[in-house]
């Protein structure tokens, strides 16, 4: 934040300064201070409600005026959770592409951790934080907010990654020339350079986020039920109680935040990237966003940033220069054979460090190896029949569900990108409604589903469509956007039309655009089965046969064995299909079909 | 300049190579096991205060490398580099480098990319300000201060190179290819007021090394050129430059340098020695090298190959060198290999500076399509030991079929991993120009195709156009 106010003061907006200097002033103070009321009176009830004594299931008032603080509840988890998951990918990341020897292990690691469904971490974490803090609800929010972690980090953790690992090497040269310390080098260079990724795969987190605040505000583990107060807890007892004036007034307080952080938030951050751009040329249209304007206009903000940000980001800088000395500065006076006897030490000090490091890590891989295997071995050979052909059927569904989505964005999507009108127009619209979380909107069309025949297993494809489908949508508009100009006026030129257009254009320059989008997409389909298989609705169970309903009923009843070997079995599923059907149709997409 | 003079006349030396061999060492280099690719074989240098020394060097010269050695950037197998006598452990204070790509951030506007150079320093705000205005004032970006790089042009943004690096007032300036990313026009503005600011001595660097392709650049600038050899890199020569004041193009003495140079790095080591023998400008003379036991093809199109021979035909089959390469504004790395490659077809041969065609050449330059086609097979088989070896294997081949695998096992024996690739993506094309096989490039397959089936295509397209 401190960096993106850094450039606030060089932006200077001349119309509306020199006017109203003082209605300016005003403006900034009302809408400042309120946000800051706002903040801090929700910081003193939640940490109110922290503090108070351990209470598993909380009894929530379905009343309009519960909404604000619920949601206000939840928001804070979101933002906590985000601030964990983006504390994870720096350092994960950053770890991860500048030493070969952990990306060996992280890499594939995080490859894993991304397959497996938020639920599987359910028992573990749950009750490790409930036992660590037994008599206050802090051990069951951070439990929380763990859970939407896991459907938060994954993705940004590798966006940054792969930012940090095809850096251009003269950049990395010049860090080295001008001996720049390793945090100047973080902040100017690695960071920097992922920053718009991180922005993007930020805006998909949390739209992961929203769609598990429900799986991750109230769950059962075995005999005991958690409820905690928030949006997500609130829809899912209105779902329960058939109240729908409270399920349609939760919806559109989600819906409401959902739109006010896209404003107040990521549209200001996507606009204010923009100049992390690599790009040689300078764009023609770039992103705008109001709130950023009014940021960079405002006296408020230039005069913060000038008397605190400045002298702030000057003492830190001060510091970290102390923390990480030049090599020069901590050994100027030794000799040449002193400094490489330290040298040498360093070296095999690290080394040591390491090889230490990795033992601890391959006796813990041992370790829970082992008591994995001993979990395991529990499960009879039945269960792993069942499993099994219930992967298969939730690999029926997700197929259809992918299926589905394919056959309707395509036509759509490319309507919609080679039409700039169209695409300016439903672009944003088109966003706002995918920003819905898929699961809130579930019990709603379950009251219309219920009475339909087979009807969760149909119900299921649907939530699992309406959570992945955006991706797929996204990325053919996009897709359509990119096909030049000059093949589209050429095909119109040798009448190709039709059918033979599609065939010969349209879908070869669409098709690694849709295997992205796809990708993405299967692995969202999922994970969202483990929410749509097995449901609570008016006071009941619902549970069709699947996978995914299998985890769920094993955390739920906490059937460690069973919840593990499905797990496992889910993972191996995704990760096999990645790279058997994903990976290969990627490169082919990468080899044959990529217009440079 | 009289105060450069001076420094010149009894100039210490500021840094110096030993002995310095460098093998390439890339991602799972030493998995595959075998021999490590030489890149640099004992280059020893040094450079004085007050000289501007230019590299001059094909391409696979390991002119990069080398630069990044000096720099810190690399540590060399073996060998040593000294800054004022004291072992180089990385990156020091006093060298700065400019890039050929510029490699500005893209994200920090023009004081800040010259201040970045500051930040190591720890200085405070006011003075990294004060330091980083007086570059940009001097270097002549005032008024850009707030642009970001992806506003300026190439030229503005090489400045920003030039006053990021200036800005720690190194003693010793790294200048890998500078100029060579700009157009001409640009590049000779940028060249000259780097020259004045060097020669009124306004700024403190005290020595600079320009890495080149461009002869002319170097001889219009250096004090002393070191010209490499390539395969692996190796200095053929060191030569003293021209007198400052007798640098302006087309003097008898600076046509002769160059010409020089160009003979010199268009022939063989072995011819290179003695064409230096009587040489009164050359300084020293590197170790004289065996050639390379192993065919390298230079990585150019044929119709290139095939476009320069019909130049120098339309001269009467013989052209001075530096005026080609003047005239088609073509540097070292370009021109060079383009020559190498009608040499080691036979079509034409480099002499005394000029390049004259042979019987063959003449042909071809003056045949048509078809006839030019064939005349380029013919070379490429007799001349491309690889080439030759792929046709006779199809021929012996049952199915005509044969997979790259197996010659890029051999390639890699002699070559890097990378270099082993491009080997094969020029012979796959010269192949395929020559028409002596197909190449598949998803299965990686090199196919005959056979007079049968073409005739079989053939007959195909004329039944279809029946049907219609």
């Amino acid at each position: 934040m401190a960096r993106m106010l850094h450039s606030l003061p060089q932006q200077r907006r001349g119309p509306s300064e020199s006017g109203g200097h003082r209605w300016l002033w005003l403006r900034d103070l009302i809408l400042g201070g309120g946000f800051l009321l706002l903040l801090c009176a929700l910081l003193v009830l939640a940490a109110s409600r922290w503090a108070a004594p351990l209470t598993p299931l909380v009894a929530l008032s379905l009343s309009p005026l519960a909404l604000p603080l619920y949601a206000g509840y939840s928001l804070l988890r979101m933002l906590l959770a985000y601030g964990l998951a983006l504390l994870f990918t720096l350092l994960y990341g950053h770890v991860a592409a500048t030493n070969r020897q952990a990306e060996r292990v992280l890499i594939p690691l995080l490859d894993l951790l991304q397959s497996i469904p938020i639920l599987s971490f359910l028992p573990a974490v749950v009750l490790a934080l409930v036992v660590a803090f037994p008599h206050s609800n802090i051990g069951l929010e951070l439990a929380s907010i763990l859970l939407i972690f896991t459907s938060q980090a994954w993705n940004m953790t590798f966006s940054f990654y792969h930012s940090v690992l095809t850096l251009p090497r003269d950049l990395i040269d010049v860090c080295r020339l001008l001996r720049l310390r390793p945090w100047q080098r973080f902040l100017k260079l690695e960071l920097a350079a992922s920053v718009i990724g991180l922005v993007w795969n930020s805006m998909m987190s949390w739209a992961g986020g929203w769609f598990f605040l429900m799986a991750s505000e109230q769950f059962s583990l075995g005999e005991r039920s958690f409820r905690l107060p928030g949006l997500g807890s609130y829809l899912q007892l209105a779902a329960d109680r058939g109240d729908a004036q409270a399920l349609a007034l939760g919806l559109l307080t989600l819906v409401g935040m959902i739109v006010l952080l896209d404003v107040c938030l990521w549209r200001p951050l996507v606009a204010w990237v923009e100049r992390f751009k690599v790009e040689e040329q300078a764009e023609t249209a770039p992103p705008r966003s109001l709130v950023l304007d009014l940021l960079r206009g405002s006296p408020t903000v230039r005069w913060l940033w000038k008397h605190l940000g400045q002298p702030l980001g000057e003492g830190l800088a001060w510091l970290l220069n102390r923390l990480q000395p030049q090599p020069e500065d901590r050994s100027a006076c030794l000799s040449a054979v002193e400094q490489a006897r330290r040298d040498q030490l360093l070296h095999w000090t690290r080394r040591g460090v390491g090889v230490l490091f990795l033992g601890l890590l391959v006796l813990l891989a041992l370790w829970i190896g082992w008591q994995g295997g001993l979990l395991l071995m529990q499960v009879p050979p039945v269960t792993w029949g069942r499993l099994v052909l219930a992967a298969g059927a939730t690999w029926l569904r997700t197929l259809s569900a992918l299926a589905i989505g394919t056959l309707w964005t395509v036509p759509v999507g490319v309507a919609i990108g080679l039409s700039p009108r169209w695409s300016r127009r439903l672009q944003p619209l088109v966003q706002i409604v995918a920003s819905i979380p898929a699961t809130a909107l579930f019990p709603a069309l379950l009251a219309l589903l219920v009475a339909l025949p087979g009807s969760l297993s149909l119900a299921a494809i649907l939530l699992m469509l309406l959570g992945t489908q955006w991706y797929v949508l996204f990325n053919v508009i996009a897709g359509a956007m990119a096909i030049p100009r000059d093949l589209l006026e050429a095909a119109a030129l040798f009448g190709v039309t039709g059918w033979r257009r599609w065939r010969t254009l349209i879908l070869p320059a669409l098709f690694p655009f849709l295997v992205t989008g796809l990708l993405t997409a299967s692995g969202g389909a999922w994970n969202a089965s483990i929410v749509s298989e097995l449901v609570q609705f008016h006071g009941q169970t619902l549970h069709t046969f699947g996978l995914g309903a299998e985890i769920a009923a094993a955390a739920g009843a906490g059937n460690y064995p069973v919840l593990l070997a499905g797990t496992l079995l889910m993972a191996a599923v995704v990760v096999l299909f990645n790279r058997l059907v994903w990976r290969r149709l990627y490169q082919l997409a990468e080899r044959r079909y990529r217009l440079a | 300049m009289a105060q450069r003079q001076t420094i010149e006349a009894n100039g210490s030396v500021i840094l110096e190579a030993q002995q310095v061999t460098h093998l390439y060492q890339g991602r799972g280099e030493q998995r595959r096991g075998g021999h490590a690719p030489v890149v640099l074989e004992a280059i020893s240098l040094q450079i004085r205060s007050g000289e501007l020394v230019a590299l001059l060097g094909p391409s696979g010269s390991g002119k990069s490398t080398l630069l990044r050695i000096l720099a810190g950037l690399i540590r060399p197998t073996q060998g040593a580099v000294y800054v004022h006598g004291q072992p180089l452990q990385g990156p020091t204070p006093s060298c700065a480098m400019v890039f050929q790509s510029f490699a500005l951030f893209p994200w920090l506007t023009v004081l800040q990319n010259v201040e970045l150079g500051l930040e190591a320093l720890g200085l405070p705000r006011l003075q990294r300000l004060k330091r980083a205005l007086a570059i940009i004032d001097k270097i002549g970006l005032d008024g850009f201060e707030e642009a970001y790089p992806k506003e300026l042009s190439g030229g503005m943004r090489q400045r920003v190179g030039f006053a990021r690096a200036l800005v720690v007032e190194p003693e010793l300036l790294l200048l890998d290819e500078p100029f060579s990313a700009l157009d001409v026009l640009t590049a000779a503005n940028l060249r000259r007021e780097l020259l004045q600011l060097w020669y009124q001595a306004s700024i403190p660097t005290r020595a600079m090394l320009l890495v080149t392709h461009n002869i002319d650049e170097a001889v219009s600038m250096a004090d002393r050129l070191l010209i490499l050899g390539a395969d692996p890199g190796h200095i053929r020569a060191e030569i003293r430059g021209l007198p400052r004041g007798r640098r302006e193009p087309h003097s008898p003495a600076y046509l002769q340098l160059v010409d020089l140079i160009y003979r010199l790095m268009t022939s063989p080591d072995e011819d290179g020695a003695a064409l230096l023998e009587e040489e009164p400008a050359l300084v020293r003379r590197g170790q004289r090298r065996p050639s390379r036991p192993y065919q390298m093809l230079p990585h150019v199109a044929p119709a290139d190959i095939i476009g320069l021979l019909e130049l120098v035909q339309a001269r009467g089959s013989r052209a001075d060198l530096a005026e080609l390469g003047r005239e088609l504004q073509l540097e070292l790395d370009e021109l060079l290999p383009l020559v190498d490659a009608a040499a080691l077809l036979q079509l034409a041969r480099p002499e005394a500076g000029d390049l004259v065609l042979t019987e063959v050449g003449q042909q071809l330059a003056e045949a048509d399509l078809q006839k030019e086609k064939q005349l380029f097979r013919q070379q490429a088989l007799a001349r491309v030991a690889l080439l030759c070896r792929i046709a006779e294997d199809l021929a012996a081949a049952p199915e005509q079929r044969m997979d790259k695998e197996r010659y890029l096992e051999r390639l890699r024996e002699h070559f890097s991993e990378g270099e082993a690739e491009a080997q094969l993506q020029t012979l796959i094309e010269w192949g395929r120009y020559a028409e002596i096989f197909t190449y598949q490039e998803e299965a990686g397959i090199f196919a005959l195709e056979t007079d049968a089936e073409r005739e079989d295509l053939a007959a195909e397209a004329a039944g279809g156009t029946r049907e219609q």
